[in-house]
């Protein structure tokens, strides 16, 4: 996975509320088993005109400077609905490597931090000050700093805002590490565990559907 | 200590630092639709399986549930996602419950249906509605194909330890009002976040006197509430509902596992970050109107005006959700026409939903024209509901009679509404284009899609009575 240290991009401002995993990829468009070719299917349903891949310039994305958007910026419980990993990968492989939210959908952001999508939570009115600053039409002010090292965000006029995010999730951003690999050090652990737990709980351990009978 | 944490302690292999814990998965439950990616994950990193006994798979998601189907799928790319899947499993030695599969079934009506998870296990799927079957008392959750493969490579998952919210519903519930209406109920009033990412434990008589199939509807939808997962405690009515499973423990393994489960309760002094009292008399049939399950409210009032919002960015999303339903804001929701009923997904699509509508649509008929789709759960309720003579009453009131699936419950690119742009749904979520390009979905409980597929129009349950 690509780690995340600090990130300076244009911000796009995206302010609505639980915008869920259907809206930033829909269904339809996760007709692959791949893990890639979703970046031009980000947000499909609002991005293009409907039923086609006719550009809707009305979408924030399409519109410059924001069509070069590394940062979002949204309304409350983003990634909300889908478990679809899909869903964070269009955003990356779009070139978003940074969300702003009050809140997230509890499995998007797992999804997020294990493909190197940095979700920063902020205060509401925090939220605010940010899109008020990035959504004035040029360049320089719709640009941002998300800081993981400082754990803030910066914006081009220098306010700085603190964010806190778990300290194991920050650094399996930082260092991009592979979870599985650290997991299966621990594999005497697991088997210790499962040893205890099988005296414990053997119904747990017996898998009927094995057997082949059905009634 | 509440009762997921007790569940959280029985689990732990190792704890991790940073209030994380390494916590040992039952079971892992895949589907057609990310369980082939899970499984080629792992297969291509040159890993192994850890435990594929724990491992149980379905076919659900983009398969028809058109009579007859077989591997051919409306859904563009279907079938790579159906061969993928079967053949990464028959490879990691993967029970797979497969089309004409008696055991076949969404999987989360499946898995407790069959007794493969029961009370106080962890569980997991690629699917944001595991939390279902926190109904017969597991401790169950979400996740991506990251994760999935994690727990494949490990049978474990490091997870952070959430907060516990727990949720009383008191008084009884009224005639015609259903599990599906509390908590489309609590989701209106609380919002689609009102559960932070935490446990909620949902207790109270109205708890106690539902059924486990009721329980399953509410622990369902709690991810539309922002929860990270939800259960409800077993007790009586779960022991007996698991007694009825094909897979339940046997011999003096359910001697143990019973006493196992009635041990799973959260102590009297047990902390939560927050408590909500739902008195259910309040509650009336709930019916969406918006884009989000929180755009919500009882059948007989008004669509909310976004001026009234609390902020800024919630009155434009209101206002973009009440464009997107062609609705303005004091509309009564009675009355407004609908062109297509959807009775299924994993919220309401068991035995007892089935019955419900049934007693409204007995010796009536759908609406002229109205395309009315019913889909059972799984092929096990499916076969059931033929048994009692439910299909008779739903194919004589113009409902077609499915096999089971997900089928409507999301717009995958195949199998859709036709022209129908305007549906009454049991399903779990109204969001943009959810169940079709443009389609305006109203959540409801079976009886209230019932009610208005005869009316072919909004309609309170209450207003036409059981037929039976």
């Amino acid at each position: 996975m690509k780690s995340f240290v600090s990130l300076r991009g244009i911000a796009a401002p995206l302010p609505i509320d639980n915008i869920d995993t259907d809206a930033i990829i829909p269904s339809r468009e996760t007709q692959s088993v791949a893990r890639f070719g979703y970046g031009e299917k980000l947000f499909a349903n609002w991005r293009y005109r409907p039923g086609t891949r006719e550009v809707n310039p009305n979408f924030i994305l399409n519109q410059a400077p924001y069509d070069r958007a590394e940062i979002l910026v949204a309304g409350q419980n983003f990634g909300c609905g889908s478990s679809r990993e899909a869903a964070v990968w269009s955003l990356v492989q779009f070139g978003i490597r940074c969300v702003i939210s009050e809140s997230y959908g509890a499995i998007f952001r797992n999804n997020a931090i294990r493909n190197g999508l940095l979700p920063i939570t902020l205060a509401e009115n925090e939220i605010k000050t940010i899109l008020e600053e990035i959504s004035q039409l040029n360049s320089a002010n719709a640009t941002l700093t998300a800081d993981l090292k400082s754990c803030s965000v910066i914006t081009s006029t220098g306010l700085v805002f603190d964010f806190q995010i778990a300290e194991r999730d920050r650094e399996m951003l930082l260092s991009g590490a592979d979870e599985i690999e650290l997991t299966l050090l621990r594999q005497a652990e697991i088997e210790a565990f499962r040893e205890q737990d099988r005296r414990a709980r053997p119904w747990v351990y017996d898998a009927l559907w094995l057997s082949g009978k059905f009634e | 200590m509440t009762v997921a944490e007790k569940i959280w302690q029985q689990h732990s292999v190792a704890e991790l630092g940073d209030a994380t814990t390494l916590l040992h998965i039952d079971r892992l439950m895949l589907h057609e639709r990310s369980g082939g990616r899970m499984l080629k994950g792992v297969l291509d990193a040159g890993r192994t399986v850890y435990d594929p006994s724990m491992v149980v798979g379905t076919l659900d998601h983009i398969i028809d549930t058109t009579p007859g189907r077989g591997d051919r799928t409306l859904f563009a790319g279907g079938a790579e996602f159906i061969k993928t899947f079967r053949d990464s499993a028959a490879l990691a030695e993967v029970q797979v419950f497969d089309i004409g599969d008696a055991r076949q079934g969404i999987v989360h009506v499946m898995a407790p249906e069959l007794g493969i998870v029961s009370p106080g296990m962890t569980l997991v799927c690629g699917d944001s509605h595991t939390p279902t079957v926190g109904g017969v008392g597991a401790l169950a959750w979400g996740i991506g194909v990251t994760q999935g493969e994690h727990v494949l490579s490990t049978q474990c998952l490091a997870v952070r330890r959430p907060g516990q919210m727990r949720v009383c519903f008191e008084g009884r519930l009224a005639p015609f009002v259903t599990a599906k209406d509390m908590v489309l109920w609590l989701i209106g009033r609380y919002g689609a976040n009102g559960g932070k990412g935490r446990v909620v434990e949902m207790v109270g008589p109205v708890i106690r006197s539902l059924s486990v199939e009721g329980r399953m509807t509410l622990c369902n939808m709690m991810v539309e509430f922002g929860a990270w997962t939800a259960i409800v405690p077993p007790d009586d009515v779960t022991i007996e509902y698991m007694a009825g499973r094909p897979y339940r423990p046997t011999g003096t393994c359910w001697d143990s596992a019973e006493i196992y489960w009635r041990n799973l309760a959260s102590d009297d002094d047990a902390k939560f970050e927050s408590e909500i009292v739902v008195d259910c008399e309040d509650i009336e049939p709930q019916v969406s109107w918006g884009t989000s399950t929180e755009h919500v409210m009882g059948i007989t009032g008004q669509v909310p005006d976004p001026a009234q919002a609390g902020s800024d960015i919630a009155r434009a999303s209101m206002e973009k959700a009440l464009k997107y339903a062609d609705l303005r804001p004091g509309d009564p929701l009675l009355g407004l026409g609908i062109e297509a009923a959807f009775i299924g997904s994993c919220t309401n699509s068991r035995i007892e939903d089935l019955r419900l509508a049934a007693g409204i649509l007995t010796g009536r008929k759908v609406a002229p024209g109205l395309k009315a789709i019913c889909v059972p759960g799984s092929t096990q309720v499916k076969h059931q509901a033929e048994s009692e003579g439910l299909d008779d009453v739903f194919k004589a009131a113009g409902f077609e009679w499915r096999e089971a699936g997900c089928s409507l419950c999301f717009f995958a690119g195949g199998d859709s509404f036709g022209a129908a742009k305007r549906v009454i749904t049991t399903t779990n979520r109204n969001f943009e284009n959810r169940q079709g390009p443009n389609v305006r979905s109203h959540l409801a409980s079976p009886v209230t899609v019932a009610a208005s597929a005869v009316r072919g129009a909004i309609a309170d349950p209450r207003a036409l009575g059981f037929n039976l």
